[in-house]
């Protein structure tokens, strides 16, 4: 395909755009107190918090590849009634503040939450505070971004395949296994590398549903920001870690598995 | 702005982001126009356990000046002193402690001697009926209960620690919060046990939360310092603000609120 040349008129607001979105970050570079770096970077608590972050935002992920593939095949080809209701509702952790989202999951898990208290009576589980509050959180928040777009992959995938894999006599589930889900594996790819970003970013329903304490619950996110009540410089180097950690994955995967055309 | 500040404005725009909340429409504020009182529009930041009495006394200044508009940036101290320094405008600060205070003075920011106007002790939350039976700080180290302190870097979190080695007790939270009322708010919500708060704060969350005091709290009471700002857009305003929190008037919502006079 040839490449078409830039239409002079989009040239501007598109450096602008540019200029917007990195500009911040290039403060962050600007701003790094890279003689103290050494000593910060390995300041306690802060490997802890990356750590945690890390694992946390990968079961997350887990989670979401493992039920929010499913979800996305039932809103891409099942004809049930209802599904644009349905859709609304899976992508409104999209939009919500994440707070609100931390208060509803407590409003539900929480020891006094619908599923809470029964959990809390009839196996002594208390789910806030723990690091199964974060990953449940940052799920929350997360899976909505691989829903939408295993659908989308599921929407440009070609149907013909699988129609003729069922004329061949593959039962659906063998269909599904053997047709679709290769068909869609970078749509999968790239949901999964932007819920695990998505993840691992999460603050606002993490901080309130599972609260902040290092080890357990103190995810990078919520470092940075106790670091910059009482130690800007510190919050700066940690907000860099976050940073390039974030660039470097989105990088990787991207040049990996998520080529040109993948993106459909 | 001269182009040797452009490391400065970089790093304002990296730290805005995240942490400018609420000060940005102060840009729109105008000065109080000259002669009969303060107009336009009076920006406050303010500790976030001064919410409740902070935002009554605003409408009261409101109330008395045609044209005024007060607005607040409720956070925890150390946030807003962040903020301020970074730049976000604003004409008065008001902090729950001295050293987030001394982070703005430090700056050059202020624009006079801070004045102290109020002071708070801690006190244990505890849910409505106290199921937990929570009655001293000795119980923040039962591993059992579900506790939250706020986190050692803003003020309460500081008191908190402060009372803790007074008492000779380890404490075993299971939350360290951002804030005083994040604290509170698990209180209310029947998420833990009891939480290390400021006695207003129990005051303010009425009959959802009862409150424990405890003696060791006296040893750690926080003085509330607030200032007018150096480059605060609305001077006038600013200074009626200070007046009025000074007054009689504001002493008196003040000790209504649960806070000691200074």
């Amino acid at each position: 395909m040839r490449r078409a040349r830039t239409p002079a008129p989009l040239l501007v607001p598109a450096a602008l755009a540019v200029v917007f979105l990195v500009l911040p970050l290039a403060g962050l570079l600007v701003r790094t107190p890279w003689s103290q770096l050494g000593a910060l970077l390995t300041a306690p608590g802060v490997g802890q918090a990356l750590r945690l972050s890390l694992v946390s935002a990968t079961l997350a992920t887990a989670v979401s590849v493992v039920l929010g593939v499913p979800l996305a095949w039932v809103l891409a080809r099942s004809r049930a009634r209802g599904r644009a209701v349905l859709r609304a509702l899976v992508t409104v952790p999209l939009v919500l503040p994440p707070v609100v989202g931390g208060v509803a999951l407590f409003l539900v898990l929480g020891r006094q939450g619908i599923v809470g208290r029964w959990l809390d009576e009839a196996f002594g589980l208390t789910v806030p505070f723990t690091t199964t509050a974060v990953v449940i959180a940052e799920t929350f928040v997360a899976m909505p971004f691989l829903v939408i777009s295993v659908e989308g992959a599921l929407r440009a995938a070609d149907v013909r395949y699988e129609d003729a894999a069922a004329t061949l006599g593959a039962d659906r589930w063998t269909t599904f296994r053997r047709v679709t889900l290769p068909l869609v594996a970078p749509g999968v790819a790239a949901g999964a590398v932007l819920c695990w970003a998505r993840a691992l970013g999460e603050f606002g329903a993490t901080i309130t549903f599972a609260g902040n304490f290092p080890g357990t619950t103190q995810t990078m996110p919520l470092a940075v920001y106790l670091a910059l009540q009482r130690d800007p410089q510190a919050a700066i180097v940690l907000s860099l870690v976050l940073l390039v950690v974030s660039v470097a994955t989105l990088l990787l995967l991207r040049d990996r598995w998520l080529g040109r055309g993948a993106a459909a | 702005m001269r182009s040797g500040r452009v490391v400065a404005v970089l790093a304002a725009v990296a730290l805005g982001t995240a942490a400018c909340g609420g000060g940005g429409d102060a840009a729109a504020s105008t000065a109080g126009a000259s002669g009969s009182g303060p107009t336009g529009t009076l920006t406050v930041f303010a500790a976030a356990s001064l919410t409740d009495v902070f935002t009554d006394l605003g409408q009261r200044l409101e109330d008395a000046h045609d044209g005024l508009t007060v607005q607040f940036n409720f956070a925890g101290s150390s946030a807003l002193a962040t903020q301020l320094t970074q730049g976000a405008p604003a004409d008065v600060f008001a902090s729950a402690n001295g050293p987030q205070m001394s982070v703005v003075t430090d700056a050059g920011l202020a624009g006079g001697d801070p004045t102290v106007f109020a002071g708070n002790v801690l006190q244990i939350a505890v849910p409505a009926g106290n199921p937990a039976g929570v009655t001293g700080l000795a119980d923040f180290a039962r591993e059992e209960l579900a506790l939250a302190v706020c986190a050692p870097e803003v003020p309460c979190g500081a008191a908190g620690e402060a009372v803790f080695a007074a008492a000779g007790v380890s404490p075993r939270p299971d939350t360290q919060e951002e804030d005083v009322r994040a604290a509170l708010t698990k209180v209310e919500l029947g998420e833990v046990d009891a939480a290390l708060v400021y006695a207003t704060d129990v005051t303010a969350a009425g009959d959802a939360v009862g409150g424990r005091p405890f003696p060791e709290a006296e040893d750690a009471v926080n003085d509330y310092p607030l200032c007018t700002l150096a480059a605060a857009p609305n001077p006038g305003a600013a200074r009626a603000f200070v007046d009025l929190v000074l007054s009689e008037e504001g002493q008196q919502a003040l000790e209504d609120a649960g806070f000691r006079a200074p």
